[in-house]
C-alpha cells in the first residue's frame, strides 16, 4: 500500500469519483460484452461482501475462511425482518442486518482472534460451519431451514415529487451501485486514517506494531468486526436483489469463493473482489453456457485459481499495477539507486538536535531520583536461570551501559524490562509505578521501548511510514476509533516524523522502501523507531552489532546526540563504544549483577576480566 | 459423516446410549486417524493442507474404482490408499515443494485451490451421485454383543483403524524415519542443519499424512456412501480436533479424535443438530482453558 503523502483533496478523491462513472458507464458497457442485469447485480453483492474481507485479510493478513457466517447473519436478519415483521423499510431491515452481523462477528472474533495463522484460520472455518448448522435446524422457524425466506421485498423510495419503486431492471442496479459506492468510499477513507496504516503494520510485524504502542489485539477485533458488518450488509443485499434468501449463504462454498475471487481480483486493493467476482462469474456463464462445460466450470475456475496463487500471488489488479510500474520504472530507476547519494556524516547532526522531546522529563524533577528500579527481578526456564534476583537501578537522565559475556542474560532482562516476558519474579518500577506484567504496549505508552537487537521493522513499508506508525502510536494512544479522519491530518504528525528522520540522518532516504535501505541505514530505522515513541527511557539492545567500522562511528554520535533529555541503557559488545557512551556500567555474568561502576573502575576489575576471559585460571 | 444409527431404537435406552457410544467410537477412531495425518503434515512440514479433506474423499473414490474393477474389499483398501499415497507425493513434489518459503497463507490459498480441483475432478468423472462399496462379506449383517446387536462392518471399522493407528505409532515412534519426523516437529531447521535430507522426508510425510486420509476414505466408504463433497465436513471436523489435541501432536491427535466422535454421536443422539454446535462450544472451552490444545507443543505457530 502505499501512502500518498500531503495528497491534495483532489487526489484523494478522484478514485471514488472514478468508481462512480465506472459504476455509472457499466450498463452501457458490459451487457455487449456478455454481462446479464443479474450478474452485475451479483457482481456488486460479492464486490462489497469482499471489500471488509480485503480489509481483514489483504490489509491486515488476517485469513478467515468464515465470512460466510456474516453473510448469512445479515442476510436472514434482514430477511426475516422484511417478511416476518411489520418491519417495511428495506433500508432499516438492511442496517439491523449489518448490526447484526457486526455483534456476531465480534462475539466470533473474541474467540477466533485468541490465535494467528493457521489456528485461526482453522477456527474461523469451524465457526462458520456451526452457523450454518443452526440456520438449518435449530433456527429453522425463524430462517425457513432448508427452503431459506422467500418474498424478500425491494425498497421503495419517497423522494417528495416523486417515487422510485426499486424493482426489476436497472433500478435494482442502481441501487445497489449506490450502496457498493457508499461502502467502497467508507473503506478508502479507513484505509486512508492512522487505522488503515496500522493494519497494513499489524500484517507486516505485529510483534512491532504492539512494541511501538499499537493496541494490535483490539485493532484486529475492529477490523474483523468491520469485515463482518461488510459481509453482514451484502448478505442482506443478495435477499433484497433475488427477492429470496437462498439457505446456501451460509455454506462454505460462499466462504471458500470470496476467497478465491479476492484473490484472483488482487488481495490489498479494495477493487479485488469486485473484479475478481466479475472474472468468476463470467467464466462461469461462460465455461457453462458457451463451451458447453456444464457442470466442469468449477474444475477450470479451481485450476485458475491454483495457477494465480503459483504465478501470479498479486492477482489481476497486481498484475496490472506491476506492469504499469515497470513500465514507468524504466524511466525512473536511475534516481532512486539506493548507495549512490553519499552518506551525510553523522557529526552535523549535533545542531538539529533534540527537538524530539522526551516525554515527562519535568526539569524540575530531581536528577537522582530513580528512573527506573527492579527488585529481584528473576527470570528462570524450567531450571535454567536466565536472570537471578537483579536489583537494578538508572536514575533520571542516566546513560546506562550494560555488558556481559554472551548468555549473561542481558537481552532477557530488557525483555522484562519492556514487559515482552513475564518474570518469574521480582518487581519492575517505572516512574513511580510499579509496571510489572503490564505488557509491552501499555508500557511503551508509558515512555519506555527499546530498540531491538534483531531489527523488527515493518518491512514492506517505506522509512517514513515506518515513522509513522511509530508516532501516530504516540499521539494516538494505544487504540483510537478516528476510521474516518485522515492520518495526515494527526496533529504534530509531519512535524515529528522529519524531526526523527533527521535526527537518524534518514531525511533523504525517506520514501525508500525498508528493502532498499543499507544493513546501516536499516539499525538506524531500528533506533528510530523506539525513539519515534518519545520515550523517556530508550532502551538499546546491541545497537552497534553488525555494523562496520565507519557505521559503529556514526552510530555512537548518533546515539550521543540523541540522549539529551532522555534517559538511556545501552546493551553492546563494543567496550570501546560504552567505555565512551555510558557513565555508568553494569555487568552481568551468568544472569546475576557482577559488579557496577564507571567506565574507570570497570576497565580495572579483577572479576569483570574473569568473567570475560574465565577459562585463563581453570586452563 | 456416519449415518446416525437405525438400531437400536426400539431397545432400551442404555442400549441405545452403548450403541451411540459404538457410533462415536467408529467416527472417533476414523477422526483420529485423518487428523494424525493432518497433523503430522502440519507438524513436519509447517502447511496446514487444505486439500486433507479431498484426500479422504479421493481414498474413497479410488478404492470404488478397484472395487469395481476387482470385486475385492481388500484391494479396494490397499490400492485407495496407496493411490492417495502417490498423489500426495507427487502434489508435494510439483505444488507444495515451490510454497516452503512463502508466506502461510500462500500455503492455504494454494491446498484449498488444490483441494477443490480434486473434488471437481472426481466429480467430472463419477458425477455428483453418492455412490457404495459393500462391506466385505466377512464383515457384513449384524454381531449379536449380548446386550446389543451391531452392524460388524463398524466394529470391523473399529478394528482396522485401530491397527493403522499402531501402524503409524510404530512408524513414528519406532523407526528412523519416525524420529526425524518428531525432531523436525521440534525444530525442522536444526534437523536440516545436521545435514538430513528434510526435504525428502517432506515428501514421505506428505505421502504418509494423506494416505493416512486415503486410507481412512476407504475404509469409511461402506459406512457411509461417498459423495465429491463427503470431504468437506470431514476437514471441519478434523481442524476441530487438531485445534482440541494441540497442533503437531500425534497422541493429541489420536485423543481429540475420539473426544470429538463420541461429542457428535452422543449429542446426536439427544438431538442431532446440535451435534455439530457441542462441538464447536467444546472447541471453545479448550481454547479459553488451554490455547495450545490438551496436547499440544511449544513448537511451531
Amino acid at each position: 500500500m502505499t501512502m500518498a503523502r500531503r495528497s491534495s483533496s483532489l487526489q484523494y478523491w478522484w478514485p471514488d469519483v472514478l468508481t462512480a462513472i465506472g459504476l455509472l458507464v457499466a450498463p452501457y458497457v458490459l451487457p455487449s460484452l456478455g454481462f446479464s442485469q443479474d450478474t452485475m447485480n451479483r457482481i456488486l453483492v460479492l464486490g462489497l461482501f469482499g471489500i471488509g474481507f480485503d480489509m481483514l485479510f489483504g490489509y491486515m493478513g488476517l485469513l478467515s475462511f468464515g465470512q460466510s457466517a456474516f453473510f448469512g447473519t445479515g442476510g436472514f436478519v434482514t430477511a426475516y425482518l422484511l417478511t416476518s415483521t411489520g418491519l417495511s423499510s428495506v433500508v432499516l431491515g438492511l442496517l439491523i442486518g449489518t448490526i447484526a452481523a457486526a455483534i456476531v462477528g465480534f462475539l466470533v472474533g473474541l474467540i477466533a482472534l485468541r490465535r494467528t495463522g493457521i489456528y485461526f484460520a482453522m477456527i474461523t472455518v469451524a465457526i462458520a460451519e456451526v452457523f450454518f448448522f443452526l440456520e438449518n435446524s435449530p433456527l429453522s422457524a425463524f430462517t425457513g431451514g432448508e427452503n431459506g425466506l422467500p418474498g424478500v421485498p425491494a425498497p421503495t423510495f419517497y423522494l417528495g415529487f416523486t417515487t422510485i419503486k426499486v424493482g426489476s431492471g436497472w433500478s435494482m442496479y442502481g441501487f445497489l451501485a449506490a450502496c457498493f459506492l457508499i461502502g467502497m468510499v467508507i473503506a478508502r477513507r479507513i484505509m486512508a486514517s492512522p487505522i488503515g496504516h496500522i493494519m497494513v503494520a499489524i500484517r507486516d510485524n505485529p510483534l512491532r506494531a504492539a512494541a511501538v504502542g499499537h493496541d494490535v489485539k483490539r485493532y484486529k477485533l475492529l477490523v474483523f468486526v468491520i469485515a463482518a458488518a461488510y459481509g453482514g450488509l451484502a448478505g442482506g443485499l443478495l435477499g433484497v436483489m433475488q427477492g429470496y434468501m437462498p439457505p446456501d449463504a451460509f455454506t462454505f462454498d460462499t466462504s471458500g469463493q470470496l476467497v478465491m475471487q479476492t484473490v484472483i481480483g488482487g488481495l490489498g486493493t479494495l477493487f479485488g473482489p469486485l473484479v475478481g467476482a466479475a472474472i468468476w462469474l463470467y467464466l462461469r456463464d461462460f465455461l457453462q453456457g458457451t463451451l458447453g462445460l456444464g457442470a466442469s466450470w468449477k474444475l477450470a475456475l479451481g485450476v485458475i485459481f491454483v495457477l494465480l496463487v503459483c504465478f501470479l500471488r498479486r492477482g489481476v489488479i497486481g498484475a496490472f499495477v506491476d506492469l504499469a510500474r515497470s513500465l514507468r520504472g524504466k524511466r525512473t530507476a536511475d534516481d532512486e539507486e539506493p548507495g549512490v547519494i553519499p552518506e551525510q556524516v553523522v557529526t552535523g547532526l549535533e545542531q538539529s538536535r533534540p527537538m524530539v522531546a522526551a516525554r515527562s522529563l519535568s526539569a524540575a524533577s530531581d536528577a537522582a531520583d530513580p528512573i527506573l528500579q527492579t527488585r529481584a527481578l528473576s527470570k528462570r526456564y524450567g531450571g535454567l536461570v536466565a536472570n537471578d534476583s537483579i536489583d537494578f537501578t538508572v536514575r533520571r537522565g542516566e546513560l546506562r551501559g550494560i555488558i556481559g559475556p554472551n548468555g549473561a542474560g542481558k537481552s532477557t532482562f530488557f525483555k522484562m524490562l519492556t514487559c515482552e516476558i513475564q518474570p518469574s519474579s521480582g518487581s519492575i518500577v517505572f516512574n513511580g509505578s510499579d509496571i510489572t506484567g503490564f505488557g509491552v504496549t501499555r508500557v511503551c505508552q508509558l515512555g519506555l521501548t527499546k530498540s531491538y537487537q534483531v531489527n523488527q521493522l515493518f518491512s514492506g513499508l517505506s522509512v517514513r511510514e515506518n515513522l509513522t506508525i511509530a508516532v501516530v502510536a504516540e499521539l494516538r494512544g494505544p487504540f483510537r476509533l478516528d476510521m474516518l479522519h485522515r492520518v495526515e491530518n494527526v496533529p504534530g504528525l509531519d512535524e515529528r516524523v522529519e524531526e526523527v528522520l533527521t535526527l537518524v540522518n534518514l531525511s533523504r532516504r525517506a520514501d525508500v522502501p525498508v528493502s532498499g535501505l543499507a544493513y546501516g541505514e536499516k539499525r538506524r530505522l531500528e533506533i528510530g523507531l523506539a525513539l519515534a515513541t518519545s520515550p523517556s527511557l530508550l532502551l538499546l539492545d546491541e545497537p552497534l552489532a553488525g555494523m562496520s567500522p565507519q557505521e559503529r562511528a556514526e552510530t555512537v554520535q548518533l546515539l550521543k546526540s540523541i540522549r539529551q533529555g532522555r534517559t538511556m541503557v545501552v546493551i553492546d559488545h563494543d567496550m570501546d563504544a560504552i567505555f565512551e557512551l555510558a557513565e555508568q556500567i553494569t555487568v552481568l555474568a551468568e544472569g546475576a549483577v557482577l559488579v557496577e561502576g564507571t567506565p574507570q573502575q570497570i576497565k580495572n576489575n579483577v572479576t569483570v576480566q574473569e568473567a570475560y576471559l574465565g577459562g585463563v585460571h581453570e586452563a | 459423516m456416519v449415518a446416525t444409527p437405525e438400531l437400536g431404537t426400539d431397545l432400551l435406552s442404555w442400549a441405545n446410549f452403548i450403541s451411540q457410544m459404538f457410533n462415536g467410537l467408529v467416527l472417533g477412531v476414523l477422526l483420529a486417524l485423518i487428523s494424525s495425518g493432518l497433523t503430522i503434515i502440519y507438524g513436519t512440514l509447517g502447511v496446514l493442507n487444505l486439500a486433507h479433506g479431498a484426500m479422504f474423499m479421493l481414498g474413497g473414490y479410488a478404492g470404488y474404482a478397484a472395487y469395481q474393477a476387482t470385486g475385492s474389499y481388500t484391494i479396494a483398501v490397499i490400492a485407495g490408499t496407496l493411490f492417495v499415497g502417490i498423489v500426495g507425493i507427487v502434489m508435494e513434489r510439483g505444488i507444495i515443494r515451490h510454497f516452503y518459503s512463502r508466506p502461510q497463507e500462500d500455503q492455504i490459498l494454494v491446498t484449498f485451490g488444490v483441494g477443490i480441483v480434486f473434488v471437481e475432478l472426481v466429480r467430472h468423472f463419477f458425477g455428483s451421485l453418492a455412490l457404495n462399496v459393500p462391506a466385505p462379506g466377512w464383515a457384513s449383517g449384524i454381531t449379536s454383543l449380548g446386550f446389543m446387536i451391531y452392524p460388524t462392518y463398524r466394529l470391523a471399522v473399529v478394528g482396522i483403524v485401530a491397527i493403522a493407528l499402531v501402524v503409524l505409532y510404530i512408524v513414528l515412534y519406532r523407526t528412523r524415519l519416525g524420529l526425524i519426523v518428531r525432531a523436525g516437529i521440534e525444530d525442522a531447521g536444526m534437523v536440516d542443519a545436521l545435514g538430513i535430507d528434510v526435504y525428502g522426508v517432506f515428501m514421505i510425510v506428505f505421502g504418509i499424512g494423506a494416505m493416512a486420509a486415503g486410507f481412512a476414505g476407504i475404509v469409511n466408504a461402506p459406512v457411509a456412501p461417498i459423495t465429491p463433497d463427503i470431504g468437506e465436513a470431514i476437514l471441519v471436523q478434523t481442524f476441530v480436533v487438531v485445534v482440541i489435541g494441540g497442533v503437531g501432536s500425534f497422541p493429541g491427535a489420536v485423543l481429540g479424535g475420539l473426544i470429538a466422535g463420541e461429542i457428535l454421536s452422543l449429542t446426536s443422539m439427544i438431538n442431532p443438530s446440535y451435534s455439530q454446535v457441542m462441538l464447536f462450544a467444546v472447541m471453545t472451552l479448550v481454547l479459553v482453558v488451554s490455547p495450545r490444545g490438551l496436547l499440544g507443543s511449544q513448537g511451531r505457530e
